[in-house]
């Protein structure tokens, strides 16, 4: 095996490529080979346009649903690379973006950012999947931060669902506000990697306020949203909690259950003792369970 | 009509990003399926090429997904109007543009291009837009002009010809009973856009269709920031029935026909919305500035397995 074959980016192109053989017809995947061919060597940026674009025409827009060889494939390719949820035209086009060479992240930004501009919803969605494996990652902090403005569901949820790009690189602001922008939006808490190893007392904070809000206008809030309060909660976050659990009938009241879980606050125990979790079911953590109960 | 499916439309041209959601909701209330967005002026020039990017990326972006939530699939033609055309210096940077946007997902045409005031300046840009159609194998959606109508509607003609451009691959659009024959006898769609009140009525749409048949010739509401009706197609099919015109004569003008001319672009099916999940906003697009808070979800039940 040469050296070439062994780094990060080989890894990656051979298992998309192979994941992408086995899916869509041999003249689909030769079209991709010459685009990417053609993308490699380009000095004008219209070649990999028209490609980006076209490619979805080729390849189709099935679901992957990857084996768990591929899935383990995509880990070993890169950390807590997470193919689940990605299509074939994805895959095509973040093939195409791996063509892409660039002597800095500036350079790089520069060919990307008409791609971002000009996207079409799905163009959008392949651009979000292909941010953990684009050379130079702090160069597509700003452009994360402003994707993760967005209204359009299904592409917020590109970049904040199974992808690590956003816990690696979004500064604390910005990434509170994703996940702020995620209730906000109907959004699932679960799916989004470091969830709980981003969360921080601003954030508590931040969501507590918006809880207020919720209760202010007599809309139900998501269960998951005292995730991110539990561990950081004062005086004023444990009444929310207490709160939630009182007044919340379903699945709001299971989430401030849960989150007492993790609270340290002295106040948290007795609570906790009060309002046992239901036995059987939650298990211990078991947000994603909760998550789906929405 | 007891025993029959209720009628389908599709309205191949509405400029949805002039119109509001109620318009959206009315007309999949009256069934109207799918609609294509054009790329046309604003009323006023632009005056950069970037206001024109932004434009062309709302209509496959943003728009594409306003119109999702109520359940209506939405399309579009992407092309360098007439008017506009006529800023050369400014022509020349959105010629540029275009390759971007035309091969993305749902792009059904190059369109609306053709000519204005018939200029120079048009035609330089109409027979570019010609070339690119040719290149990326697309159909072409042609906007002909309000004055002086039957002269440019015959020249956009000839000069399509003289590319050697397939006309069952080109749509003429905003007929009348003057430019009709033409366009039929040389092969063309004939798209008749229904105004209300002025230029084409609901009436002289029937006898138009009882003079020339239902072959290549179909209706569109061209709803924008103008005075029109977004409903213009499902109320000209009701009174094609009532007049007499046939069922079938109706359905193949107000739905297969503008179906069978854009579907030539690979882009546009009927499965798409035969197929498409029925709306739950609950689920796929809460929270969106579409769905303003406090707002109730609509959830339409599929009741047909």
């Amino acid at each position: 095996m040469s050296e070439e074959t062994e780094t990060p980016r080989a890894k990656q192109v051979a298992l998309l490529r192979t994941v992408l053989q086995n899916r869509i017809a041999p003249d689909a995947l030769a079209w991709i080979d010459a685009a990417r061919a053609k993308v490699a060597v380009a000095d004008e940026p219209r070649t990999l346009y028209m490609a980006f674009s076209a490619a979805g025409r080729r390849t189709g827009k099935e679901p992957l649903k990857p084996t768990p060889d591929e899935r383990a494939a995509a880990g070993a390719g890169r950390a807590d690379w997470d193919l689940s949820s990605w299509t074939v035209d994805q895959a095509a086009r973040v093939l195409l973006l791996l063509e892409l060479r660039a002597e800095s992240g500036d350079a790089l930004t520069a060919r990307l950012d008409p791609l971002f501009q000009s996207a079409d919803l799905g163009e959008l969605q392949a651009l979000c999947k292909s941010l953990p494996l684009l050379p130079f990652p702090e160069a597509h902090r700003a452009r994360c931060a402003d994707i993760v403005r967005t209204n359009i569901t299904s592409v917020f949820e590109a970049v904040a669902h199974e992808n690590p790009y956003p816990t690696e690189q979004l500064d604390e602001g910005a990434w509170n506000q994703m996940v702020l922008k995620a209730l906000f939006i109907g959004v699932k808490l679960y799916p989004i990697q470091g969830i709980d190893e981003r969360a921080n007392p601003e954030l508590a904070r931040i969501l507590c306020d918006y809880a207020h809000e919720r209760w202010a206008a007599g809309r139900k809030i998501s269960p998951e949203l005292w995730r991110c309060v539990g561990p950081f909660a004062d005086d004023g976050m444990l009444a929310d909690l207490e709160r939630a659990v009182s007044d919340d009938d379903g699945p709001g009241a299971l989430g401030a259950l849960l989150a007492l879980k993790t609270c340290p606050h002295d106040g948290a125990a007795p609570l906790r003792e009060a309002a046992p979790l239901p036995a059987g079911l939650l298990a211990d953590g078991d947000w994603k369970h909760l998550g789906d109960l929405q | 009509m007891i025993g029959e499916p209720p009628m389908r439309f599709f309205d191949p041209h509405v400029h949805c990003t002039s119109r509001t959601t109620d318009d959206y909701e009315a007309m999949v209330k009256h069934g109207v399926v799918g609609l294509i967005e054009p790329a046309f002026w604003l009323g006023q020039p632009r005056t950069e090429a970037g206001s024109f990017q932004d434009y062309f990326a709302s209509l496959v972006g943003f728009e594409r997904f306003r119109a999702q939530q109520f359940g209506m699939q939405h399309y579009t033609a992407i092309g360098l109007n007439s008017k506009e055309a006529n800023n050369e210096a400014l022509a020349e940077q959105v010629m540029e543009l275009l390759p971007l946007f035309v091969c993305k997902e749902r792009v059904v045409a190059v369109g609306e291009i053709g000519f204005d005031d018939q200029t120079d300046a048009e035609e330089k840009y109409f027979r570019a837009q010609i070339e690119l159609a040719k290149e990326v194998d697309l159909p072409i959606m042609i906007h002909t002009p309000h004055r002086d109508k039957k002269r440019g509607t015959i020249r956009t003609m000839d000069v399509l010809e003289d590319h050697g451009f397939s006309p069952a691959r080109v749509v003429i659009d905003h007929n009348n009973e003057e430019t009709v024959k033409d366009v039929l006898d040389r092969g063309y769609w004939a798209a008749f856009t229904i105004y209300p009140g002025t230029k084409m009525g609901n009436e002289r749409m029937v006898e138009i269709v009882r003079l020339y048949g239902s072959e290549r010739i179909f209706i569109d509401s061209a709803a924008d920031w103008g005075k029109s009706d977004p409903l213009a197609v499902p109320k000209t099919a009701h009174v094609m029935l009532e007049r007499g015109i046939l069922r079938g004569d109706v359905e193949k003008v107000t739905y297969e026909n503008a179906i069978a001319a854009y579907s030539q672009s690979g882009q546009l099916s009927e499965a798409d919305w035969d197929s498409a999940s029925p709306v739950d906003q609950r689920t796929l697009y809460e929270g969106s500035s579409v769905l303003r808070g406090g707002q109730e979800p609509r959830v339409d039940d599929n009741i047909i397995e």
